[in-house]
């Protein structure tokens, strides 16, 4: 483990520092005993994979959410954060990854929403006009403060956020993600801002994958890997390879891909498929992407957060149309056929969010798994109840779902066991092809092993396996071959020798000397 | 033979030893029926009687007709408002084809066999649920705007059709061979109205494609989980649409019905029977979030409500009184609703899988309300 940088600053310039602090959903820990420490007109950064916690750590810093166990301080006063508007009024205000704006409401109505200035007969609508003004001109951004939120491209949108943030005239400011959507020199007017708010003495929370953004504008980095923190230091000692080392750290064996046995024909071809953003029809999020995959073979495919990896998948269930191409299961066109048909030709998506799109929560364990297979036991539409039992009981043997029993609630499973669920329902449609969008989102690094290997068991019985994933630790496990995205087109082809590295450089994600 | 094993997900009874609190809390509705049926026996002797409780099952049967409909389109997550019109309406049609259509071309009046007259009927109530279901599954207009509206035209059209009177002497001729309507609302069979033994077959009927049809299950998947259940094949739209027509071929049978027994059809029959329909399912525990709800339930819930306004009645307390005790009960219904779904909402604690003894008790209650008629 790389804990030789282990940075100890002095107590005296720490403001907002969180101690031992525990959050459980569930089953799951997302944070396992987390000290985290924001110093004085300083930026800290903190760096982690999806699912290591760094959101779950903000919205317990901003209030948002109260720890399992575990304290706050501030100011090294321990303090209770009722909610987001308390932390709020004691100087902590957050920039959410998500944006959080109401978009029927304009610019100004927007950063003053639940503080607006009051007049005896109302709001002050012209100082919150004259407010947003200056903000925005702070920001160098054109934005007219009358204009509403919705006709906002996505990235003045996260300035107008920002902006937000700005006028509570906030001590410590919590930014997550806060330039997923803005442009070069837009990126560069934040920073701008963020050092003249540290000169200020305001002390900045920085949350992002661009690691190399990151490392500019930080004074301290943090990692946080699996809800605990694995790696503290200066920012001057650093560089990017010891950012990346420490993220995904000593690879916990998600196992190698199956071998001794030969592909087979093409079960999927994806040819020439585009498909086109719903907000923004001229946008293609897909873009004229071609790819086969074998009986038997696994494919990873890798992609920074936007980069069309949910949206390819998605078109090839046939959740969302194609704007363009085919999708060929065993030679056959099934670009026109319904989710149903193509569940029944063998064509099975395992969605990326389990909650919203892969779980019946009103079901019980049985059922969400048999739900896709119900032709398979019943006859002129009545279910078998006998031979559907006996479905089920062999699926949870064969993917090891720890459950009470079918009836048990699907809510009383821990992330990895619904996961195991989803995937399940999918395997017992006999499936000749199987897409799983992020399979090991939000489950620990234990029921990732038993996906993966139950994958890999799938494929060596010739099924074709395609994955995706943000984690490059995940494309390096099972998969045959390794397909980077990049702005809805493939950037790179890799084997399963290629390394961390290269794959990272492929999706954009940071370039390694 | 209904269920031979206890019912899973469905019946939304967890798992778990002898539990007073927990036995109240699932079981209200038939609580509910006992202690009214308790209280309202000792104020008047008259009120648990064969011929009087025969009397309420009857009029219990009208909404519990409607309610099984309303269930279907609740457990989607929708809400159907059109359904009391469209008993409004599906009565007055029934009621001017016993009057006879007249083809001008051929200057001849057609009296339609009863039968032939029941079928068209409720040709139209599904219609009028097919018009709801593709508003609301395929232009994804809001349920219950959809049915809202639908509602509002349907009484119009009974109101013009009549110009809002009142088709009486629905008993047919002999000589032109339509007799027979008063059948459904006046013939018994061993002694129980053709209503009740209607709404005890709609309701076997229910159990059966809720509990052993795919049909139930895409039903109960979707209205859990829409999206998800899109995902797993299953037809939402077909589901939702489907949801919408039976609702509407509930409130045709049960327009009929109402007609038959009163031998008249009026433009105005049903106003607000909609909301009746929707308390009964609501305190028989579904919820309106969809995915939760049975049968046995929506029928209890109907009980509760025929058994609480006729015995109010019977004991002489104002008409008024008894829509504040009504208005109470619902409250109340919601209120344990929102309490049970809380505590369901966590996750089981350590609990095992054994078949719980609960949902028999529950098949013989759901059992029993039947058989009282």
């Amino acid at each position: 483990m790389n804990a030789a940088s282990v940075f100890e600053p002095a107590i005296g310039d720490v403001v907002l520092a969180a101690r031992d602090v525990v959050k459980t959903y569930g089953s799951t820990r997302a944070l396992k005993g987390v000290a985290f420490n924001v110093h004085r007109g300083k930026v800290t950064a903190l760096f982690g994979e999806n699912g290591a916690g760094k959101s779950t750590l903000m919205k317990i810093l901003s209030g948002v959410e109260s720890p399992t166990s575990g304290t706050i301080e501030l100011d090294g006063q321990v303090v209770r954060l009722r909610s987001s508007t308390d932390a709020r009024d004691r100087g902590i205000s957050i920039i959410h990854q998500e944006l959080s704006l109401a978009p029927n409401l304009s610019v100004s109505d927007n950063i003053f929403m639940g503080r607006e200035l009051r007049t005896p007969t109302g709001v002050n609508f012209a100082e919150q006009e004259r407010q947003t003004r200056a903000l925005m001109a702070d920001l160098e951004e054109q934005i007219e403060p009358g204009t509403l939120v919705e006709d906002l491209r996505l990235g003045q949108q996260q300035i107008v956020e920002i902006a937000r943030a700005l006028s509570v005239n906030s001590r410590i400011l919590i930014m997550d993600e806060p330039t997923s959507a803005l442009s070069a020199t837009e990126v560069e007017v934040l920073f701008k801002v963020i050092r003249d708010l540290t000169a200020r003495g305001v002390s900045i929370v920085y949350i992002s994958h661009h690691l190399e953004e990151a490392l500019i504008v930080t004074d301290y980095a943090v990692v946080l890997r699996d809800g605990a923190i694995t790696a503290t230091a200066d920012a001057k000692d650093i560089d990017l390879n010891w950012i990346v080392r420490n993220m995904v750290g000593e690879n916990f064996d998600l196992g190698s891909p199956p071998t001794g046995y030969a592909f087979g024909e093409v079960a999927l071809s994806v040819r020439d498929v585009s498909v086109s953003d719903p907000a923004n029809p001229s946008t293609l999020l897909v873009d004229h992407l071609s790819l086969d995959v074998r009986r038997g073979e696994i494919v990873c495919i890798y992609g920074l957060m936007g980069a069309g990896r949910t949206e390819l998948l998605e078109s090839l269930a046939g959740r969302i149309p194609l704007e363009s191409g085919q999708v060929l299961l065993e030679g056959n066109d099934v670009s026109r056929q319904s989710i149903a048909e193509r569940i029944a030709n063998g064509l099975a998506l395992v969605p990326e969010d389990r909650q919203r799109d892969g779980l019946v929560q009103t079901l019980s364990v049985g059922r969400n798994l048999s739900l896709s297979s119900i032709p398979a036991f019943s006859k002129f539409g009545w279910l078998s109840d006998a031979r559907e039992r006996s479905l089920v009981d062999r699926l949870i043997r064969d993917v090891h779902v720890k459950t009470a029993g079918d009836d048990a609630p699907i809510g009383s499973l821990s992330g990895g066991n619904q996961q195991k669920v989803v995937i399940g329902k999918m395997l017992m449609t006999n499936p000749k092809v199987i897409l799983l969008d992020e399979p090991s989102r939000g489950i620990d690094v234990g029921a990732k092993a038993e996906v993966f290997k139950l994958l890999a068991e799938g494929a060596r019985s010739g099924l074709a396996v395609v994955y995706s994933t943000s984690e490059v630790g995940e494309c390096l496990s099972i998969a045959h071959r390794i397909v980077v995205m990049r702005r809805g087109r493939i950037a790179a082809e890799f084997g399963s020798d290629a390394t961390k590295e290269m794959i990272m450089a492929a999706s954009g994600e940071a370039v390694l000397s | 033979m209904i269920d031979a094993k206890p019912k899973r997900a469905s019946s939304g009874i967890a798992n778990g030893g002898f539990d007073l609190g927990r036995l109240l809390l699932e079981g209200r509705a038939f609580f509910a029926l006992i202690a009214i049926i308790i209280v309202f026996s000792l104020l008047s002797p008259n009120y648990f009687t064969t011929s009087n409780v025969l009397v309420m099952s009857s009029h219990v049967a009208l909404f519990a007709i409607l309610a099984i409909g309303m269930l279907l389109v609740i457990l989607n997550g929708g809400i159907d408002l059109s359904v009391g019109s469209t008993l409004g309406l599906t009565g007055v049609v029934a009621g001017a084809l016993m009057q006879g259509v007249t083809l001008p071309a051929l200057g001849v009046t057609l009296y339609p066999n009863v039968w032939v007259v029941a079928v068209l009927v409720c040709a139209l109530g599904a219609l009028v649920g097919a018009v709801n279901g593709v508003l609301v599954a395929r232009f994804k207009v809001p349920a219950f705007v959809a049915t809202l509206g639908v509602m509002y035209m349907v009484r119009g059209i009974a109101l013009l059709m009549t110009n809002g009177l009142t088709y009486n002497n629905l008993g047919g001729d002999p000589a032109l061979g339509n007799t027979g309507f008063d059948w459904l609302g006046f013939n018994h069979i061993l002694g129980i109205p053709i209503g009740v033994i209607v709404m005890a077959g709609l309701g076997v009927i229910g159990v059966l494609v809720l509990r052993r049809s795919a049909f139930g299950r895409w039903l109960y998947a979707s209205g859990g989980n829409e999206r998800a259940a899109e995902l797993s094949g299953v037809p939402v739209k077909a589901v939702k649409v489907s949801v919408y027509v039976l609702s509407g071929l509930c409130a045709a049978i049960a327009g009929l019905i109402l007609s038959s027994q009163l031998t008249s059809a009026g433009p105005t029959a049903g106003t607000t029977y909609e909301l009746t329909a929707i308390a009964a399912v609501v305190i028989g525990g579904a919820a309106l979030t969809g995915g939760r709800g049975t049968i046995r339930g929506t029928l209890l819930g109907a009980f509760v409500i025929g058994f609480l306004s006729d015995g109010l009645v019977i004991i002489g307390i104002s008409s008024y009184w008894q829509t504040v005790f009504t208005g109470a009960v619902i409250v109340l219904a919601v209120l344990l609703n929102a309490v049970q779904y809380r505590r369901r909402a966590k996750p089981a604690t350590g609990s095992t899988g054994g078949p719980s003894p609960l949902p028999k008790r529950g098949e013989a209650v759901g059992a029993d309300a039947l058989r009282e008629k």
